[in-house]
């Protein structure tokens, strides 16, 4: 893991955003930022095989 | 025994109420409906398949032990396994979840279909909960004594207390993977029986 600790420090505080009565870690917020990411390009990129298969009720 | 009698046996009413329901072709289908075929439909299932990752790895902690997950390299490995299935499958789970709240995925009779998913989202929290105290190192004891307070202000200490780890690990290794599994279950076999809730422009040319 010794890569990992030299790109994001893992042996310091974490880093914080306070916004009033808003407390979060910078990565929880960077997980919730992938989520909604990940989330909007479900809903936008083309499924592969969309339109071939059969479709049944 | 007669046919009156065999009508009238449990067995025999519950297999052919299981069997009107779900039939074996409904279970297993061989197509689905075509709005199925978009990103957004495959998160329920890679919800499931980090579940059955969270479950494997979280049964070989099991066998070997907190002093095999802290010292060994392998043990490190699966411990890292365990953690970042869950992750998997939260973050999955919750992108099922907008996906699911953005369709009204509780239309057509779905409500139960709906609600065994809620419950299970909040077990699922509780299961991620114990887990974080559970795992005997100084993360475990901080977040424990921070929980602590929060929990007594409810009054649900005197029978959920966060600082007795055999309680906390007894959840999180029996109690709550029950739950989850069961509720898991439910909710699937609730999809197969009702089927994906269609989109809504699908579903009012199904009501005209």
């Amino acid at each position: 893991m010794s890569w990992l600790g030299s790109i994001i420090p893992l042996d310091h505080l974490g880093h914080y955003i306070h916004w009033h009565v808003i407390l979060i870690s910078v990565g929880n917020l960077v997980v919730i930022g992938l989520m909604v990411v990940t989330f909007i390009a479900a809903l936008l990129l083309p499924f592969p095989g969309r339109g071939g298969r059969k479709a049944s009720k | 025994m007669s046919t009156t009698e065999i009508d009238r046996q449990w067995t025999t009413r519950l297999r052919k109420r299981v069997a009107g329901k779900l039939p074996p072709e409904k279970l297993l289908p061989d197509t689905q409906p075509a709005y199925v075929s978009s990103w957004i439909y495959v998160f329920g299932v890679a919800t499931l398949a980090a579940l059955i990752i969270v479950i494997a790895t979280g049964c070989v902690l099991s066998i070997r032990g907190p002093l095999w997950w802290h010292q060994s390299s392998i043990g490190h490995f699966v411990n890292s396994l365990h953690l970042w299935s869950v992750e998997i499958f939260f973050f999955a789970m919750v992108i099922h979840l907008w996906g699911k709240f953005f369709m009204g995925a509780w239309r057509g009779g779905r409500t139960m279909t709906w609600m065994t998913g809620c419950v299970t989202f909040f077990a699922s929290i509780l299961a991620g909960f114990t887990g974080y105290v559970s795992q005997t190192n100084f993360d475990s004891q901080w977040i424990s004594t921070q929980a602590k307070d929060g929990i007594n202000a409810t009054g649900g200490g005197s029978i959920f207390n966060v600082l007795n780890l055999g309680q906390m690990l007894m959840w999180h290794i029996v109690l709550l993977p029950l739950a989850a599994i069961a509720l898991t279950a439910v909710h699937v076999l609730l999809v197969r029986v009702k089927g994906v809730v269609p989109p809504y422009e699908e579903d009012s040319e199904i009501v005209q």
